[in-house]
C-alpha cells in the first residue's frame, strides 16, 4: 500500500518534471501568462478594498476579519488548483478521444489525467495567493497561538479537499454530458468568489447547506469563528478536517463515470 | 489467444438537423438514434497472428479494437484475451497489450521523444533491464537513434509514427493493436513501418491486429482479413480467398464493398 | 453588408443550438444575481447611509447585469478565433474576399446575441415575481425603458469592439493567453462587473465614468434602473457614440495591419 503510494507519487513528480520541460519551451509567453494570473484575482481584493472604504463592517466582520476570510479560501483554492484543476481541460480529452489512451494504460486514471495537464502558469495565481494570505494573516489582528495556527492549517487541508472534490465531479460529469458544465462554476469559481465573505451573511439556509451539502462552511465560517475568538468551543479547530469526507461522494461519482464511459463509448 | 463470441453493442446518439426551424426546435425537443455498431460478431485469432481488420468507415471497428483493449464494455457476448476478460480487468489486461491510434499521439509535444519513453516506463513500471532492452532493438529496428532527441513537434508525421510504435512497444506486450498506422504517411515509411510491424510479429510472436484502409498494407502484412460492414462480419479468410484472377488488391475489396453493399 | 449578415445568422443558429448550455447558464446565473444581491443586502443592513443607490436599484443593476451577461462579458470571448489564428488556418479566411475584421465582428456579436436571448426572459421572468428585497423593479419610466434599449445596443457594440482589439492583438503577441487574463480582468473590473461604479471611491468613480469600460454594461444597467439624472445620461451616451467610433476605427486599422502581416510572414 505504502509502496504503491511512493509510486504513485514518483509518478506525478515525474508527470509534473515533464509538464515544465514542456512549458519553458516557450518561456517568454509561459512569464506574460503566469504575471496575467497574478493579476486577475487582485481584483476580488480591491472589491473589498472599496466596500470596506464606504461600509465600516458587515454582519459584525470587519475589514481585516473579512480580508483573513477572502485570503484562506483564495489559498485553499489556490492550492487544490494547482493540484486538481488539470480536470478542467477534462472535456477536451473526452470530446477528442484521449481518455481512450489513459484507459489502455495499467494506471490509475486519476493520476494520469490530473499528470497530463498542468496548467503551469497557475503559478502566477497560487503566488498571488501566498502573498494575500500573507497580508491577510498579518493585518487580521489575530494573536496567533498554537491552536490558531493548527486551525488554520487544517482550514487549508479540508478547502484543498473540498475544492479537489468539486473538480472531480465536474470532470465525473464530462462522461454524462459535454454541455452545461457552466453551473459547476458556481460551486467552483463561485465558491471562491462569494467565499470572501463569512457564509453567515448569505443567511440560515445558505449556512445549512454549506454545512451539510457541500462543506464550504466547515472550512471557512466555524473555523473562522474561532480564530476571531468569537466562539472559543476547541472542536472548532478539528471541524476542518471533517470536509475531508467530501472526497469519497465525488470519488464514488467518478468511478460511476468512468464505468459509464466505458459502457457508452461516447 | 484472442476470442469473440457473439458480441453486439450499440450507441444512442442525438440527432441534429440542419437549419433554423430546426435548430430552435431542438431547444424543446430531441430525437435520439440507435446505432447497431456491432451485431453478433464473433471471431478467434490465435497467438502470434497477423490479422487485417479491414471495413468502411462506421463498420464497427474502432468498436471491436475499443473491446479488446479494455475501454469498451459489450452489451452482450464473451470477449476473453488470453483468458482476461478486458473490461474486467482492465488493468492486468492492459499491462500485456500495446495500442497505437493512428490519428492521436501518445508523445509529448513540446519535448525530446526519449523524454516521451521515460515517462511510459515509469507507467508501466518497466524494469530497468527490459527497457534498456528494449529500446536498443526498437531504435535499431525502427532507425529512432536520431528522433530520439528532437522533440515530437519537429518530427514529420512518417518519423512520429515509427516513434510512437515504438512507444506501445516498450514494455513487450503480447498484443499489439494498431489503428490505421499508416494513415497520411509517405511512401517511405509506409514500407519503413510495414517492414517493422512483419519483424517484430517474427521475432518476439507478437499478436497483431490491424485496422487500415489501406489496401497495400493488408497484401504486405497479414495473411488473414476479417471483414465487417455495418457491425456484421462478412468474410473471414486468406487473400487468397478473395482475390479473383489477377484484379488489384483494392479493386478486389471495392468489389466486396459492392457485394455486400457497404460502401 | 449582406455577407456579413449571413455570418451573423449562422453564429447566431449555431449559438441557439446550445439548450443544455443555455440551461446551465441560467441556472449559473440565478445562483450568482442571488449571491451578490445577498452580499449587498447585508451591507445595505449594516449601514444603509453608506449606500450610493437604493437597495431595489441594486438589484436591479444585479439582475439585469445576469440576464444580459453574455452581452457584456468580455471572457466569453469566440475561441474559433483564437484557434483559427494560432493554428495558422486564418489564410483561409483570408482567401476570401471578406475583411477579417467586418467577420470577426459580427460572428462575436451574434454569438453573444444568440446566448443573450436564451437566457435574458427566463431570468428577467422569475426575477420578477421574487420578493423584496431580490425582485427587478420596473423600468424608472417608458422613456427610460428606450434609452435603456438603446444604450444596450450601443454598450454591447462597444464591448465586442473592444474584444476585437485583444483578437488583433493576438496576432502581434507571443502570448495570446496572457494578453487575454490580464485584458479581461481589468475590463471586468473598469466595467463595474464586479461591484457597480458608483460604489467606487468618488474620484475614482470620476476618471472611470470617462473610460471606454464605463460605456459598456454600466449606462444601460443604470440608466434601467434610474441611477442617472438626464444630464448624466446625456453625456453617457455621447461617451459610448464616441468610444464605439474610436474604437472601431483603431480595431479595423489595426487589422488591416494584421492581414497584411500574415500574408508577409504568412502566419
Amino acid at each position: 500500500m505504502l509502496l504503491k503510494l511512493k509510486d504513485a507519487v514518483r509518478l506525478y513528480g515525474h508527470y509534473l518534471s515533464i509538464n515544465i520541460r514542456s512549458a519553458m519551451q516557450y518561456k517568454t509567453s509561459f512569464f506574460l501568462t503566469a504575471l496575467g494570473q497574478f493579476l486577475v484575482s487582485f481584483n476580488v481584493f480591491l472589491g473589498i478594498y472599496f466596500m470596506f472604504r464606504r461600509f465600516s463592517a458587515v454582519e459584525g466582520f470587519t475589514y481585516s476579519e473579512v480580508l483573513l476570510c477572502f485570503s484562506v479560501v483564495l489559498l485553499e483554492f489556490s492550492m487544490a488548483e494547482m493540484f486538481a484543476r488539470g480536470f478542467d481541460l477534462f472535456p477536451e480529452m473526452v470530446r477528442t478521444g484521449s481518455f481512450d489512451q489513459v484507459l489502455v494504460r495499467p494506471r490509475n486514471e486519476i493520476l494520469q489525467v490530473l499528470g497530463s495537464k498542468f496548467e503551469i502558469t497557475r503559478i502566477g495565481r497560487m503566488l498571488q495567493a501566498v502573498v494575500m494570505f500573507w497580508y491577510g494573516v498579518s493585518h487580521s489582528g489575530v494573536d496567533w497561538n498554537f491552536p490558531k495556527i493548527a486551525t488554520v492549517i487544517f482550514m487549508l487541508i479540508g478547502g484543498c479537499a473540498v475544492f479537489s472534490g468539486l473538480f472531480l465531479i465536474y470532470a465525473a460529469l464530462c462522461f454524462f454530458t459535454l454541455e452545461g458544465l457552466e453551473f459547476m462554476n458556481v460551486l467552483t469559481d463561485g465558491a471562491r468568489e462569494y467565499g470572501r465573505y463569512p457564509v453567515s451573511i448569505y443567511g440560515k439556509k445558505m449556512l445549512l447547506v454549506t454545512t451539510f451539502l457541500i462543506p464550504y462552511a466547515l472550512v471557512q465560517y466555524y473555523p473562522l469563528l474561532y480564530l476571531l475568538e468569537k466562539d472559543s468551543r476547541p472542536f472548532l479547530i478539528f471541524v476542518p478536517l471533517l470536509a475531508v469526507w467530501f472526497l469519497l461522494p465525488s470519488y464514488a461519482l467518478w468511478r460511476f463515470g468512468v464505468r459509464h464511459y466505458q459502457s457508452s463509448g461516447s | 489467444m484472442i476470442t469473440m463470441e457473439h458480441v453486439c453493442k450499440s450507441y444512442k446518439i442525438a440527432k441534429r438537423n440542419a437549419g433554423f426551424g430546426e435548430a430552435f426546435k431542438a431547444l424543446f425537443h430531441r430525437e435520439y438514434e440507435v446505432i447497431h455498431a456491432l451485431s453478433d460478431v464473433s471471431f478467434t485469432i490465435r497467438d502470434g497472428e497477423m490479422v487485417g481488420y479491414i471495413g468502411p468507415n462506421g463498420a464497427g471497428k474502432s468498436s471491436t479494437i475499443k473491446i479488446l483493449s479494455g475501454i469498451l464494455t459489450p452489451d452482450s457476448g464473451v470477449v476473453t484475451v488470453d483468458g482476461r476478460i478486458p473490461y474486467k480487468n482492465r488493468m492486468e489486461h492492459v499491462k500485456e497489450i500495446g495500442v497505437v491510434f493512428g490519428q492521436r499521439s501518445q508523445l509529448w509535444w513540446d519535448v525530446p521523444v526519449i523524454d516521451s519513453f521515460e515517462l511510459l516506463k515509469d507507467i508501466y513500471s518497466i524494469p530497468g533491464e527490459t527497457y534498456r532492452n528494449n529500446l536498443e532493438e526498437l531504435t535499431e529496428l525502427l532507425h529512432l537513434s536520431e528522433l530520439l532527441r528532437s522533440p515530437v513537434r519537429q518530427l514529420s508525421l512518417g518519423q512520429r509514427m515509427r516513434c510512437e510504435i515504438a512507444a506501445s512497444l516498450l514494455h513487450s506486450p503480447r498484443i499489439l493493436f494498431l489503428d490505421e498506422p499508416t494513415i497520411g504517411l509517405d511512401a517511405v515509411s509506409k514500407i519503413a513501418v510495414r517492414e517493422f510491424i512483419q519483424k517484430q510479429n517474427e521475432l518476439h510472436k507478437t499478436t497483431v491486429i490491424l485496422t487500415t484502409h489501406d489496401m497495400q498494407d493488408i497484401e504486405a502484412l497479414s495473411k488473414r482479413i476479417i471483414l465487417i460492414g455495418k457491425g456484421k462480419i462478412l468474410l473471414d479468410g486468406t487473400l487468397e480467398d478473395i482475390k479473383r484472377g489477377d484484379a488489384g488488391i483494392d479493386e478486389t475489396v471495392a468489389e466486396l464493398y459492392r457485394a455486400y453493399e457497404i460502401e | 453588408m449582406k455577407k456579413y449578415l449571413s455570418f451573423f445568422r449562422l453564429r447566431f443558429t449555431m449559438g441557439l443550438q446550445y439548450r443544455t448550455a443555455a440551461l446551465a447558464g441560467m441556472v449559473t446565473q440565478f445562483a450568482w444575481g442571488f449571491l451578490e444581491i445577498m452580499v449587498f443586502q447585508a451591507f445595505y443592513q449594516a449601514q444603509a447611509e453608506a449606500f450610493p443607490m437604493t437597495m431595489s436599484a441594486t438589484a436591479s443593476y444585479v439582475w439585469m447585469q445576469q440576464a444580459f451577461l453574455a452581452l457584456f462579458a468580455t471572457w466569453m470571448m469566440e475561441n474559433d478565433i483564437f484557434d483559427t489564428i494560432v493554428s495558422g488556418n486564418i489564410s483561409y479566411s483570408l482567401c476570401r474576399p471578406v475583411r477579417i475584421y467586418n467577420m470577426w465582428f459580427s460572428q462575436s456579436t451574434a454569438t453573444r446575441v444568440a446566448r443573450a436571448v436564451l437566457r435574458c426572459f427566463p431570468i428577467l421572468i422569475v426575477a420578477a415575481f421574487l420578493p423584496e428585497p431580490y425582485r427587478i423593479a420596473k423600468p424608472a419610466s417608458a422613456w427610460h425603458f428606450g434609452l435603456f434599449l438603446i444604450t444596450l445596443i450601443l454598450g454591447l457594440l462597444v464591448t465586442v469592439a473592444f474584444s476585437m482589439l485583444i483578437y488583433v492583438f493576438t496576432f502581434f503577441t507571443v502570448s495570446p493567453q496572457g494578453v487575454r487574463i490580464v485584458f479581461t480582468s481589468m475590463v471586468d473590473f473598469f466595467a463595474g462587473a464586479i461591484i457597480p461604479l458608483p460604489f467606487f471611491p468618488a474620484d475614482w468613480q470620476r476618471v472611470l465614468e470617462l473610460l471606454p469600460f464605463a460605456s459598456m454594461q454600466n449606462v444601460p444597467l443604470r440608466i434601467y434602473s434610474g441611477s442617472m439624472s438626464g444630464a448624466e445620461m446625456k453625456k453617457a451616451v455621447v461617451l459610448q457614440l464616441v468610444w464605439l467610433v474610436v474604437l472601431v476605427t483603431f480595431g479595423s486599422w489595426l487589422g488591416r495591419m494584421a492581414e497584411k502581416k500574415v500574408t508577409i510572414q504568412g502566419g
